[in-house]
């Protein structure tokens, strides 16, 4: 067996003053599903991005199949097309119908021909249950609607990892189960995915690993089973305390 | 569905007296708006001075001995308001992605299309043509053409597209960092995200405001008189000059009116449908 698809070592990223990651260390196996879980404010979106290459690291080393994608002589445009992202909102181009953002990629970064494109992006939309929506324009489509067409579009270039940054956290209590319905049978298919995530419950079903991230460190990682139900870490727990009190496990 | 549904006696009372308040506001507002013309009209009219305003400004034989020479001029004005309208949106364009270019390479760049739009934002444009319109024709240099119209169209450019410029870069910058980020993750180069991705979105956004700035350009294009050029104003001033009577500058100021009122229009159109696609926007 080889290495893990995703492998950070000691990542450490600043703005200013302020220093967001300390020094990360989380791997992510291929067909894995590892749970992102911290404060808001302790830097998941901010791991994620660096290792989508929208930030560049100020220490340590982030492996994609083995390769040093933060060496600054790599190629980003092509190691984010191996990386397929969704974020929290504002996913989806307004300007363009759902079919249209999920051909974009392939049609314009990877040239191929329009019909391929369409028919490849439909079975796409039809795997997320949107077949019917493929001319709808975003803004006529409901927000978990939407959150499934935005992980169409980061499935088109059949990515090594799917990195996703709290993706139901925008939507309404009644979208967020259709979701993560889809995020289930993905996981359920083998893909390999990072998410962060404020949704304890689903973590624990869906993710084989969960990180808890506080103070620029991963403070906890293991099962998530163990984590979220036995933690070690007295900050943990803490943590843990809080969401339950507000009412999210 | 011709057939009236049917309705309670209740409500057919209800529609039957609210025709009738619909009625009464129509009358009130005939009336008002009558009885107010009616005054306006006879204040105006009744007025000692009323007649000698009515020959100098309002002269039917004088409109109508100057109007030929006046709408010929106005020509001038459509053709180079023609030339402009192409010239100031790519040039505002090109000068406003200029500024958003990032990296070291681009420094002297972005602080040219920096400087460039400061300048020209805060010269008058007065000062412009007389510079570039009589200045550039009087070096008399090689291959350079002496008509002091281009030279005007030159100088109108050159603000117009310092404006349009400062719009755009602001629709740019509207456009939210998330779509960048989305695109950039898509594996589209910076060039890309910029021509598929954010321009169309930013384009769109200041529409109704570049719709204004053309209203604005429409008038100062007969600014270009003060060059000598024969357009409307000119040629209202000569046919003025000729008949010691103001009446081709009142012919020459409604051409121009009658020439922004659609684009007015549509700027209103624009914005509002700008409004509505704001609202009616997903919350995602
Ligand atoms: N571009 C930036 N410039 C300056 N500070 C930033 C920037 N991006 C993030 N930060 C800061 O980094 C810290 C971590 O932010 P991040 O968005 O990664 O947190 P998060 O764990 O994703 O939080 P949430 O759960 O609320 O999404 C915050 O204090 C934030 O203010
Ligand atoms: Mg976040």
């Amino acid at each position: 067996m080889s290495g893990p698809a995703l492998s950070c070592t000691g990542v450490v990223k600043r703005f200013g003053a302020l220093e967001v990651l300390r020094g990360i260390d989380v791997d992510v196996h291929e067909h894995e599903v590892v749970a992102l879980i911290g404060a808001s404010g302790s830097g998941k979106s901010t791991l994620l991005r660096c290792i989508n290459l929208l930030e560049v690291v100020d220490d340590g080393v982030i492996r994609l199949d083995g390769e040093d994608i933060t060496d600054p002589r790599v190629d980003a445009d092509r190691v984010r097309g191996r990386i397929g992202v969704v974020f929290q909102a504002y996913n989806l181009f307004p300007h363009l119908s759902v079919l249209d953002n999920v051909t974009l990629a392939p049609r314009v970064v990877h040239g191929v021909a329009r019909r391929e494109a369409q028919a490849s992006a439909m079975a796409l939309l039809a795997r997320v249950g949107l077949a019917d929506k493929a001319g709808a324009y975003p803004d006529r489509l409901s927000g978990g609607q939407q959150q499934r067409a935005a992980i169409a579009r980061a499935l088109v270039n059949a990515p090594r990892l799917l990195l996703l940054d709290e993706v139901t956290s925008a939507l309404d209590p009644e979208l967020v189960g259709e979701v993560l319905t889809l995020v289930r049978e993905l996981a359920g298919q083998g893909m390999t995915i990072l998410m962060a995530t404020h949704e304890m419950g689903f973590a624990r079903q869906v993710a084989d690993r969960v990180c808890f991230l506080d103070d620029g460190v991963v403070r906890e990682q293991g099962p998530a089973a163990q984590v979220l139900g036995d933690p070690v870490e007295a900050r943990t727990r803490q943590f843990l305390a809080r969401i339950i009190e507000a009412g999210r496990l | 569905m011709t057939s009236t549904p049917v309705v309670s006696r209740l409500q057919q009372e209800r529609e039957a007296y609210r025709r009738g308040r619909a009625r009464r506001s129509t009358l009130v507002a005939l009336l008002s708006t009558t009885a107010f013309a009616t005054v306006l009209w006879l204040a105006v009219t009744r007025s000692p001075g009323w007649p000698r305003v009515q020959d100098f400004f309002f002269n039917v034989d004088v409109a109508r001995a100057s109007l030929p020479r006046i709408a010929e001029g106005l020509w001038l004005n459509v053709r180079v308001l023609a030339v402009c309208a192409v010239a100031v949106p790519v040039i505002g364009l090109a000068v406003a992605a200029l500024r958003t270019l990032r990296g070291p390479v681009f420094f002297p760049v972005r602080i040219l299309a920096a400087v460039y739009t400061d300048v020209f934002r805060g010269i008058p444009l007065i000062i412009l043509l007389y510079l570039v319109g009589f200045g550039v024709p009087a070096l008399r240099l090689q291959g350079v053409p002496i008509s002091t119209t281009v030279w005007g169209v030159v100088a109108i450019v050159l603000t117009y597209s310092a404006y349009v410029a400062e719009v755009f870069r602001a629709g740019i910058e509207s456009v939210h960092p998330s779509q960048r980020a989305a695109a950039r993750s898509l594996g589209l180069s910076y060039g890309q995200t910029m021509r598929i991705v954010v321009l169309p979105q930013a384009v769109r956004r200041v529409a109704p405001p570049l719709l204004n700035d053309f209203v604005a350009l429409q008038k100062d294009v007969g600014l270009i008189s003060v060059l000598s050029a024969v357009d409307a104003v000119r040629a209202a001033q000569i046919e003025a000059a000729d008949f010691f009577n103001f009446t081709p500058y009142v012919i020459a100021g409604l051409l121009f009116v009658l020439l922004a009122v659609p684009t007015a229009r549509l700027a209103d159109w624009a914005t509002l449908r700008a409004t509505r696609r704001e609202q009616a926007g997903g919350t995602v």
